[in-house]
C-alpha cells in the first residue's frame, strides 16, 4: 500500500475508471473514420467565408445572449453572495448550478417557447447560483481593515461598496471576465436546440457536411475568444449591454397561459392527471426509475468516471509541454495555441464532431471530455508549475526532473483542481447524452421528443441530484486530502 | 458602476418592452431534412402566403421535431408543415385545430428500410428478416417514416427494437440517416421515400455502399395543420382562405417541386386515424 493518502486515492479512481472502461460501449462504427477527419481538418483549412452577413449576425447573437445573460447572472450572484450564509440560499444557489445550462434551455423552451427569454434565463440561472458561491467566497478571503475607518454610522450599502468591494474588485473582474468566456460557449451551444447562436448553424453546416463552413465558424469563435481582453473593455460594457436587446431579435412575448399549463398539468405525472392513487404514482415511479432513471444514471456515471482519469492523465501529459522547465519559448506558444483550442471549443461540440467522425459510443464522449477539461487543467498547472522555483540540485535529465521533482510538487494542486472538475464532468456528461450516448441526457431528450413533461422533470431532478451527489463526495475527498483552490484560481 | 447600473436597467427596460406581435402569420415545418433546404422552401412559402392571404407571414424554422409542436401548442405558430406522427400529436394537444391540406402523394407514403452493402442483405419483397443483430438508425425519435411506421413493422416482425438489434440510434434527421448507412455508422435505416428519391435523383447517395432492401406497404404521412382560434385575429372564413391558397400552390411547379410533390390536396382530421392508432399500439402516443 502506498503511504501517500494523494497516491492512494489517485490509484483508487483510476482502478474505477478501468473497471468503467471495461463495461463501456467504446467501438468506431464508422467505416472510414480517417478519412472524414480527414475532410473535417482540410474544411477547417479552407474555411469559406460565403453568406458573411449570416456568420456575423450569429456571432453578434452569441455574443449578446452571452453579454446580457452573464450580466443578469453577475448581479443577481452579488445580491444573494451577500445572504450566503443563509442554507436556503446556498442550497437553492447549489441546486440551479447542479442543472446544465443547456437542460435549463431545453425545459424553458416547453413552456416558454423559442424566445430570446429561454435563451436569456437558461445562462443566467445557472450563472447566478455559481456568481453567487464564487463572489460570497471571494468576499470571505478580502480584507475587512478597511472597515473600522469608516466613519460611525455609515450605512450597510456604503459601508459594502466603501470598505469591501475595493479590496475584491480585481478578483471580481478577472472572475466575471473568465464568466464572460464561459458564456460565449454557453450561448454558443444553446444553438444546438434552436437558438439564433453559433451552435444552430454549425449543427445545419455538419449535417449538410459543409466543412469549410463549420471551420469559418469555429475560427470566428476561437478569435472572438482569444481576442476576448481587447474587446471587453469596462467601459465599453453598458454600451455592448445597451446594444445587445437589440441584436436578439425574435419575439418576447411570454403566454401566461402556457406557464400554467405546464406546471399544473404537463409535469404532473401521466397517471394521475384523473385522480390521485398511490397504486399509479408507484407504477409510474417504478417504470421511470427501471426503464429510463437507472440505465442513465449508470451510464452517466461510468462516462464521468472515464472522462475523470482520461482528463488527468491528458492533463499530466501536456503541462509540462507549457512549462518554462520543460521546453523553450517557441514550443510553449505553440502548446499554448492547441490549449486554448480545446479549452475554447465547448465539449457538446467536441463530442459532436467526434461522434459524426467515428459513429455513436462512448469514445466520441470521452475523447471529447478529456481534450476540454484535460486542456483547463493543464493550463491551470502549466502556470503553477512555472511559479515553481527549481534548486540548482534539479535532475538534468527532463525525464527525471518531471517525474521526481515537477510533479511531486504541483501533484495536490492538480488534484484539487481535477476534483474540482469532477461534478463539471459529471454535469457535461449528462448532457451529452442529447447527441445519442444513453446518458440520462439521452433519456430527458427522448422525454421532450415524446412530450412527456411529466418523466422530463423527473429526470432532471434525478440529474441534479446526482450532480450534488457527485459535488459533495468532492468536497469530502478534498477536505480529507487537504486540497485546496483559491476562488480565482478555480479553473 | 454607476453607468454600469444605468446601462444594465436599459437594457433590461429594452428588453421587456419588446416589440408587441402584430397580427403575423406564424408557420413552421418539422426539420427532417437539411436546413438550407427547407430555408429555400418554406422561404418562398411564406412569400406566396403573405401574396395571397394579404397578412405578414413569417417561417419559424425550428430543430426538432418536438419544438414544431410545441410552438404550434403554445400558439407561437398558428400553422404547420407536420408530419403523421408529429400532426396527430399537435391535434390532440390543441383541440379545434385541423389537418386541412395534404400532398397528394402523402396519401400512399412509404417507409425505405436501407442497408450499407456490405451487410450482403439482398433487396426483398417480404419483411428483411436478416436484420436481426445489425445496428439500426432511425431518424428522429418524433418521425412518422423515420421511427414510427418502420418501428411498427420490426415489432411486428421481429419484436421490440432495442432487443432486435445490437444498437438503435436516431440519426435526427432523414438526410443523415443515408449518410450515416453510408459510412457504415449504422448497419441498416429507415428513411422517408421521397428524401431518398430527391437525393438519389441528385446523385447525392452513393449507391456502391447503400441501397434499399425493402419498402413498406403505404400509409398517410405529411400534412398541413392550422389551428382553431384564428378568426378573430385575422377575420372570418381565414381557415378556409389558407386552406385554398395552400392547395393553389399546386400551380406553382418550382415551389412544389422543392416539396418533391405534383400538387396539394385536401385533407382531413380522420385521413390520421390510422397514424393515431398505430401511435398508441406502440406506445409513442400516450393518451
Amino acid at each position: 500500500m502506498p503511504r501517500s493518502a494523494s497516491l492512494r486515492t489517485s490509484l483508487a479512481f483510476v482502478a474505477i475508471g478501468l473497471a468503467c472502461l471495461a463495461s463501456a460501449d467504446l467501438a468506431i462504427t464508422t467505416l472510414h473514420p480517417w478519412r472524414e477527419l480527414g475532410r473535417f481538418t482540410w474544411g477547417l483549412v479552407t474555411p469559406s467565408f460565403q453568406e458573411g452577413g449570416t456568420l456575423g449576425l450569429a456571432l453578434g447573437k452569441t455574443v449578446a445572449f452571452a453579454l446580457l445573460g452573464v450580466a443578469a447572472g453577475s448581479v443577481t450572484g452579488m445580491g444573494l453572495a451577500l445572504i450566503y450564509h443563509r442554507r436556503l440560499v446556498r442550497v437553492s444557489a447549489a441546486f440551479v448550478r447542479a442543472v446544465h445550462e443547456l437542460f435549463w434551455a431545453l425545459l424553458f423552451l416547453q413552456f416558454l417557447g423559442l424566445n430570446a427569454i429561454t435563451g436569456l434565463l437558461a445562462i443566467a440561472l445557472p450563472y447566478a447560483g455559481i456568481f453567487a458561491k464564487v463572489y460570497a467566497e471571494i468576499l470571505e478571503e478580502g480584507d475587512r481593515s478597511a472597515e473600522p475607518a469608516l466613519p460611525a454610522g455609515t450605512g450597510k450599502i456604503s459601508r459594502f461598496f466603501f470598505a469591501r468591494i475595493p479590496e475584491v474588485w480585481s478578483h471580481i473582474r478577472t472572475y466575471t471576465v473568465y464568466r464572460v468566456e464561459c458564456g460565449l460557449r454557453t450561448s454558443a451551444v444553446l444553438g444546438f436546440v434552436g437558438l439564433p447562436t453559433l451552435g444552430f448553424y454549425l449543427d445545419s453546416a455538419f449535417l449538410q457536411g459543409d466543412y469549410s463552413r463549420v471551420g469559418a465558424l469555429l475560427l470566428l469563435f476561437y478569435v472572438l475568444i482569444a481576442l476576448i481582453r481587447v474587446w471587453l473593455r469596462p467601459w465599453l460594457v453598458p454600451l455592448y449591454l445597451a446594444l445587445a436587446p437589440l441584436l436578439l431579435g425574435g419575439s418576447l412575448q411570454v403566454s401566461m397561459g402556457n406557464v400554467t399549463r405546464f406546471f399544473t398539468q404537463d409535469i404532473v405525472p401521466l397517471g394521475l392527471r384523473d385522480g390521485f392513487s398511490w397504486e399509479a404514482l408507484g407504477s409510474w415511479a417504478g417504470d421511470l426509475l427501471t426503464q429510463q432513471a437507472l440505465p442513465g444514471v449508470v451510464s452517466t456515471v461510468v462516462l464521468t468516471q472515464i472522462a475523470l482519469v482520461a482528463t488527468g492523465a491528458l492533463a499530466l501529459a501536456a503541462f509540462p509541454l507549457i512549462c518554462r522547465h520543460f521546453v523553450g519559448r517557441p514550443e510553449k506558444v505553440v502548446t499554448h495555441i492547441a490549449l486554448v483550442v480545446g479549452r475554447s471549443t465547448p465539449e457538446y461540440i467536441l463530442a459532436y464532431i467526434f461522434l459524426q467522425l467515428w459513429g455513436p459510443s462512448m469514445l466520441p464522449a470521452i475523447v471529447a471530455l478529456a481534450l476540454h477539461n484535460g486542456a483547463i487543467i493543464a493550463h491551470l498547472i502549466g502556470r503553477y508549475a512555472d511559479a515553481l522555483q527549481l534548486g540548482p540540485d534539479t535532475p538534468r535529465n527532463p525525464l527525471v526532473r518531471y517525474g521526481y521533482e515537477v510533479v511531486p510538487r504541483v501533484y495536490n494542486q492538480f488534484l484539487a483542481f481535477l476534483f474540482y472538475r469532477w461534478e463539471i464532468i459529471m454535469r457535461e456528461s449528462a448532457i451529452l447524452g442529447i447527441l445519442g450516448i444513453h446518458t440520462l441526457g439521452f433519456y430527458i431528450d427522448s422525454a421532450i421528443q415524446n412530450l412527456r413533461m411529466d418523466h422530463m422533470v423527473a429526470l432532471l431532478l434525478i440529474t441534479a441530484f446526482l450532480n450534488l451527489g457527485i459535488d459533495a463526495a468532492s468536497r469530502i475527498i478534498r477536505a480529507h486530502l487537504r486540497l485546496r483552490t483559491t476562488p480565482t484560481y478555480e479553473p | 458602476m454607476h453607468s454600469i447600473r444605468i446601462a444594465l436597467l436599459a437594457g433590461v427596460l429594452l428588453l421587456w418592452a419588446g416589440p408587441v406581435a402584430g397580427q403575423t402569420f406564424a408557420f413552421t415545418a418539422i426539420p427532417d431534412q437539411d436546413v438550407t433546404r427547407l430555408q429555400d422552401r418554406f422561404g418562398k412559402v411564406a412569400d406566396y402566403l403573405e401574396e395571397e392571404l394579404g397578412v405578414a407571414v413569417r417561417y419559424v424554422p425550428v430543430k426538432s421535431y418536438a419544438s414544431a409542436v410545441n410552438a404550434f401548442r403554445n400558439d407561437q405558430v398558428q400553422l404547420a408543415w407536420f408530419g403523421g406522427l408529429s400532426g396527430v400529436r399537435a391535434r390532440l394537444l390543441v383541440p379545434g385545430s385541423r389537418a386541412i391540406a395534404q400532398g397528394a402523394s402523402d396519401r400512399r407514403f412509404r417507409t425505405y428500410f436501407i442497408a450499407n452493402t456490405a451487410t450482403k442483405i439482398e433487396p426483398t419483397e417480404s419483411f428483411p428478416s436478416g436484420l436481426a443483430g445489425l445496428t439500426f438508425a432511425f431518424g428522429s425519435k418524433g418521425s412518422t417514416s423515420g421511427r414510427l411506421m418502420p418501428e411498427h413493422y420490426i415489432r411486428k416482425h421481429l419484436g421490440p427494437p432495442e432487443e432486435v438489434f445490437q444498437r438503435v440510434g436516431f440519426s435526427g434527421n432523414h438526410s443523415q440517416t443515408i449518410d450515416l448507412v453510408a459510412t457504415g455508422a449504422y448497419q441498416a435505416g429507415a428513411v422517408n421515400f421521397k428524401v431518398w428519391q430527391t437525393e438519389q435523383a441528385k446523385g447525392a447517395i452513393d449507391t456502391d455502399r447503400v441501397r434499399v432492401i425493402w419498402k413498406t406497404p403505404p400509409y398517410p404521412d405529411y400534412h398541413w395543420t392550422i389551428r382553431g382560434n384564428l378568426e378573430e385575429r385575422f377575420g372570418k372564413g381565414f381557415r378556409r382562405e389558407v386552406a385554398q391558397a395552400l392547395i393553389g400552390l399546386s400551380d406553382h411547379p418550382e415551389i412544389m417541386e422543392s416539396f418533391s410533390r405534383e400538387r396539394f390536396v385536401p385533407a382531413s382530421n380522420k385521413d390520421y386515424q390510422r397514424i393515431l392508432e398505430v401511435g398508441r399500439k406502440i406506445g409513442i402516443i400516450e393518451r
